[in-house]
């Protein structure tokens, strides 16, 4: 396969893919009504390419390219399931597209309307009392989630600063913490994979400003000691935050408002079935408690029996987190995803996530480690131990020989609890012959990693480059391309 | 509808593999105190067509700008997209991907993230720009971190002709993370400098500022530059990528941060949501950038490659000490970005911008001929300006919806001492006729 | 494992040469072997005054990061610009070219909680041990 030249290198000068309209009113030029020292001087070095140039050029891309409409992508923690076309459909509706944020609400009534009924929607699944649809993503909720402890804390006249993280959580979590000021404490895993409780009992105290939990966790596994984690930690005063990057397994089957959890965030681009895009736009919509309600960022979205209209006056608020109301054609697809399935639907996504993954474990249970056994929820980790023993075949190899069958890598090395980890979540929206598919190719390479481990060490092999230098990538970063002339 | 592929017959197999009874075995860990013991409160389910015809009711209670002509921009803005734009970004190898983790099977992704922060170089001669943030507002909170950070000091000033709505997230922020941020007075629709000079203490870790500013003015980047960093802080331009054809780039301002709302580049303005955020700093500054960041490497063949890259500043490695969380960005619409910028080349982003200048400045003499003036006249602006009327604005917009406009952005909420002003964006896809019609119909409320 | 002789050493895999009132820092080769492919070492600023048990210097590689700490008290009055292009030299020599930064110490007395190379060795045989 030939390599893809970068869109600079296919430059030819005076070649063009634009057409703008002819000018229809008075040329002005530049320096006649703008200062000297405000004109640009050196010309932007854009490529000068003509639209067939543009179009193979990122179709040749695309083709370079595993996603969901690909194949098999069973990456932890992510649920890439089937993202439907009459979402994005929907979302492509120009009473969508072309509106503007600022335009009298009276002319958009629709938008508004959706967003106000999403918010009901979640806190119905959620078991909240109210939700901000604001933020742009699962970090972005957990910012906003831990801004509104903060200032439930501050109401009271406390300034807590401890923020309690499993060892098992996902980076992004003490990362959260960290972007506000707040101290983050480890809480360390039992040997059922959930939350150590007698070590949170020690480390809860009255400096403790809440307890980030995502259930079931990365392990894939649900916290029965839930109830009286929550005990814990409200005892001294602290908040649960829900991290629900996992709340595929839970539809309709647990609620985290039930379940003693304050702050939830939801990712639409999870669970809810819209898009990954390549890593965003993504949506972390984020739902409180009653006690929490009047801390949500501004704006929110209310209705007053007459008409829809965005609520500004909400004095405690702690402020806007992004520009506007959240990422909106991200909300839309969520909604119509929502509206589609139904009540039972949700469900059912739940039942068949937690069937499917559980299946799949099953199978590859013989041949790969289980660090826990008990049932998973919606995604389970293994580990290839005995393989690495035997063949010197790490969990990287294997996950590499994947791509040679088709299939995208599950996630690996996380949680960082467990040695070799490989984290697979196959989802709800796939067939019983496409998980065999995936368990077949997981024992193929088990058996190649004993007959012929360095084809498994090399892979893949099928791919438009190989493994890829990482260390020289690092070590001396190339972030931009630069003209042949400039080097 | 459901989209789930599993027959009975298949569950009772994969049961029977399992060795489990039924589903709900699978479930037998959830205490029962915390289950939920009834169906969710939801609509029933549709099918496609009743979905669709649902959503078509929904869109018609809008009205979009094939029923109103916009004149309103406040951040984000109505720019023609290229057909090719739409196209590529509706390609599910794209759009169904996620994160490029697994380089291998994601150059696509890679390499098209490398071409859109070279794309973004260019445009602001900076050094390094990464993959994008979440929007404009989000970009200047992370610029504020980063530099106060980087310099280990506390205050930031931003000027009160930054978009309020961006001073309103970064004090969301900055009232968790402990910063301390000052607004910079403006006056006569710029950023005063003598203000700007009395506060700018040895403690300020960085000074923000936009151009155009949130009014439309060109403000005057090169004295401030010189100024803040005669101080040993840092700059942040808040930069219309869309003037840059004809701008000066922050890059030859020679400014440390060049951040904001890339929106324009190929995206439509969809109720505000997603937008993109875009970041580049000087090279010196790499390391302590947030988000994603693609770099070129090889593999043992020697053949050419692009990987995320300069991971451990990154949540997922760093943890608590990251340089942000951020994780997920915007990355289908810096791919629209990228798209478009290949389309327009350096010509057409030139043109556009040519086009913006040209059809405000004739829409600012239309509305000054009937009698509605410049709020700063004699101040530079590039595509957004502020006129003085003599009716409350925002009743003048509900008013001419009637007349099939979006006028403009009344000012007064955001601004108390402008409450007679609005605020009006002119891009290149408005024609004559329409900016003839706003005047027309501006004026026929002026007595 | 290499522990060369006439160095003192940290619980946390850092070692100190002294010359005078000159300690010289870095990392031993066993941290660096553990942290892999060394792509970055970000190094305090000279002039800096650093405490016993502080984190003064970051050392990144692909997919870790790791803080080193000051094994002793002082000013830093030299840090190894040959790192930053080439950080590689942490991983190839890091008893030698790979030292980090030289810090006048303000109390040498603090060298006597540090280990010899024989108390070192215990504690990585203690760690291999316990893995």
């Amino acid at each position: 396969m030939k390599p893809v030249p970068l869109i600079f290198e296919m430059s030819s000068p005076g070649r063009r893919a634009y057409s703008l309209p002819r000018l229809d009113v008075p040329e002005v030029k530049p320096e006649d009504v703008l200062p000297a020292d405000a004109i640009r001087q050196r010309e932007p070095a854009l490529p000068e390419v003509s639209e067939i140039d543009v179009v193979r050029h990122f179709t040749s891309l695309a083709r370079e390219n595993h996603g969901v409409d690909v194949g098999f992508y069973p990456l932890g923690s992510c649920t890439m399931k089937y993202n439907p076309k009459v979402c994005e459909a929907v979302s492509r509706m120009v009473g969508f597209t072309s509106i503007h944020p600022l335009q009298p609400e009276e002319t958009v009534q629709g938008a508004l309307r959706l967003m106000y009924e999403l918010q009901q929607y979640l806190c119905e699944i959620g078991g909240v009392s109210a939700v901000s649809l604001q933020p742009a993503a699962g970090a972005h909720g957990e910012v906003t989630g831990l801004r509104i402890i903060q200032a439930y804390h501050r109401s009271r006249g406390e300034e807590r600063t401890k923020v309690i993280i499993p060892d098992s959580a996902h980076g992004t979590n003490p990362a959260s913490a960290g972007m506000l000021g707040m101290k983050v404490v480890e809480v360390k895993s039992d040997s059922r994979g959930g939350v150590d409780v007698d070590e949170l009992s020690r480390l809860v105290d009255e400096q403790t400003a809440g307890l980030m939990l995502t259930n079931p966790n990365t392990l894939g596994l649900f916290d029965e000691n839930i109830s009286q984690i929550a005990e814990i930690v409200h005892s001294k005063g602290g908040l649960l935050y829900y991290d629900g990057a996992n709340a595929n397994a839970i539809l309709g089957i647990v609620r985290p408002g039930d379940s003693g959890f304050d702050v939830v965030h939801f990712n639409l681009h999870k669970t809810f079935g819209t898009p990954h895009g390549g890593g965003g736009p993504g949506s972390g919509p984020v739902g409180v408690v009653e006690k929490l309600v009047r801390f949500l960022p501004v704006p929110t979205v209310a209705y007053d029996g007459e008409k829809y209209y965005l609520d500004y006056d909400r004095p405690d608020s702690i402020g806007p987190v992004k520009s506007f109301y959240g990422n909106f054609l991200v909300l839309v697809k969520a909604y119509a995803y929502i509206r589609a399935l139904g009540p039972d639907g949700l469900k059912a996504v739940s039942e068949n996530a937690v069937l499917n993954a559980n299946y799949v474990m099953k199978k590859l249970s013989g041949t790969y480690e289980l660090p826990f056994q008990r049932y998973c929820k919606h995604e389970f980790v293994i580990q290839p131990l005995r393989i690495r023993k035997e063949t010197g075949v790490r969990t990287l190899d294997i996950a590499k020989r994947l791509i040679d069958y088709g299939i995208h890598p599950p996630t690996i090395y996380f949680p960082l609890i467990v040695e070799e980890a490989l984290m697979v979540e196959p989802t709800e929206t796939e067939s019983l012959e496409t998980l065999d598919q995936f368990v077949e190719a997981m024992l193929a390479i088990a058996r190649e990693a004993e007959t012929d481990s360095q084809t498994v060490k090399s892979a893949p092999h099928s791919t438009p480059v190989g493994r890829l230098d990482e260390v020289a990538a690092a070590r001396r970063p190339v972030l931009r391309y630069v003209p042949q002339s400039d080097r | 509808m459901n989209f789930i592929p599993g027959t009975q017959a298949d569950r009772r197999k994969m049961l029977e593999t399992i060795g489990a009874g039924s589903i709900e075995e699978l479930f037998g860990d959830i205490p029962e105190s915390v289950r939920l013991k009834r169906r969710l409160r939801l609509p029933e389910a549709l099918s496609e067509l009743e979905l669709m015809r649902e959503m078509r009711w929904i869109a018609s209670k809008n009205l979009d700008f094939e029923q109103l002509t916009p004149f309103i921009g406040a951040g984000v803005y109505d720019h023609y997209v290229p057909e090719v734009v739409k196209d590529v970004c509706s390609k599910p190898e794209f759009y169904t991907a996620y994160t490029p983790y697994q380089a291998e099977i994601s150059q696509g992704t890679l390499q098209s993230i490398f071409e859109f922060q070279s794309l973004i170089c260019e445009l602001t001669g900076m050094d390094v720009a990464n993959a994008s943030l979440y929007d404009g507002a989000t970009a200047v909170v992370e610029a504020a971190l980063m530099c106060c950070r980087h310099l280990n000091r506390e205050k930031v000033l931003v000027s009160s002709t930054v978009n309020p709505q961006y001073r309103m997230v970064l004090r969301t922020y900055a009232s968790g993370a402990g910063l301390n941020v000052s607004e910079v007075p403006w006056d006569r629709g710029l950023t005063s400098l003598e203000s700007l000079e009395q506060m700018l203490s040895g403690e300020v870790g960085c000074v923000i500022l936009q151009q155009p500013n949130f009014f439309g003015c060109i403000e005057d980047f090169s004295q401030v530059t010189r100024l803040v960093h005669s101080r040993g802080a840092l700059v942040v331009d808040v930069a219309d990528p869309i003037s840059l054809g004809v701008l000066k780039s922050p890059g030859e301002y020679g400014v440390d941060v060049a951040c904001g709302e890339a929106q324009c580049l190929g995206n439509p303005v969809s109720f505000g949501g997603p937008l993109l955020g875009y970041f580049a700093v000087r090279a010196e500054l790499v390391r302590r950038m947030p988000g994603r960041i693609v770099g070129e490497t090889h593999d043992a063949a020697g053949r050419r490659g692009y990987v995320l890259t300069l991971q451990a500043r990154e949540q997922h490695i760093r943890r608590e000490k990251a340089t942000s969380n951020i994780c997920s960005n915007e990355a289908l619409n810096a791919l629209a970005a990228c798209v478009y910028l290949s389309v327009m080349g350096k010509n057409g982003i030139r043109e556009v911008g040519l086009q913006c200048l040209a059809k405000s400045h004739y829409a600012a003499e239309k509305l000054n001929e009937r009698g509605i003036p410049l709020a700063f006249p004699g101040v530079p602006f590039f595509k957004e300006f502020v006129v003085k009327v003599n009716e409350e604005p925002s009743r003048i917009v509900k008013r001419l919806v009637g007349e099939k406009l979006l006028a403009g952005y009344a000012l007064g909420s955001a601004y108390k001492e402008l409450g007679d002003c609005l605020l009006v964006a002119v891009t290149e896809k408005r024609t004559k006729a329409e900016i003839d019609h706003l005047a027309e119909a501006l004026g026929r409320g002026v007595s | 494992m290499e522990c060369p002789k006439g160095f003192y050493y940290t619980k946390t895999h850092e070692w100190v040469k002294v010359d005078g009132n000159c300690a010289t820092v870095g990392i031993t080769s066993h941290a660096a072997e553990q942290l892999g492919d060394i792509v970055f070492v970000e190094l305090p600023e000279v002039g800096r005054e650093v405490k016993h048990g502080e984190a003064f210097v970051v050392v990144e590689s692909v997919k870790a990061v790791s803080d080193c700490y000051a094994p002793v008290s002082g000013r830093v009055i030299e840090v190894n610009q040959e790192l930053v292009n080439h950080p590689e030299l942490v991983n190839q020599d890091a008893f030698g070219a790979g030292w980090m930064v030289k810090i006048e110490m303000s109390d040498a007395r603090e060298l006597g909680e540090l280990m010899d190379e024989v108390q070192y060795k215990k504690v990585l045989e203690e760690e291999g041990l316990s893995k």
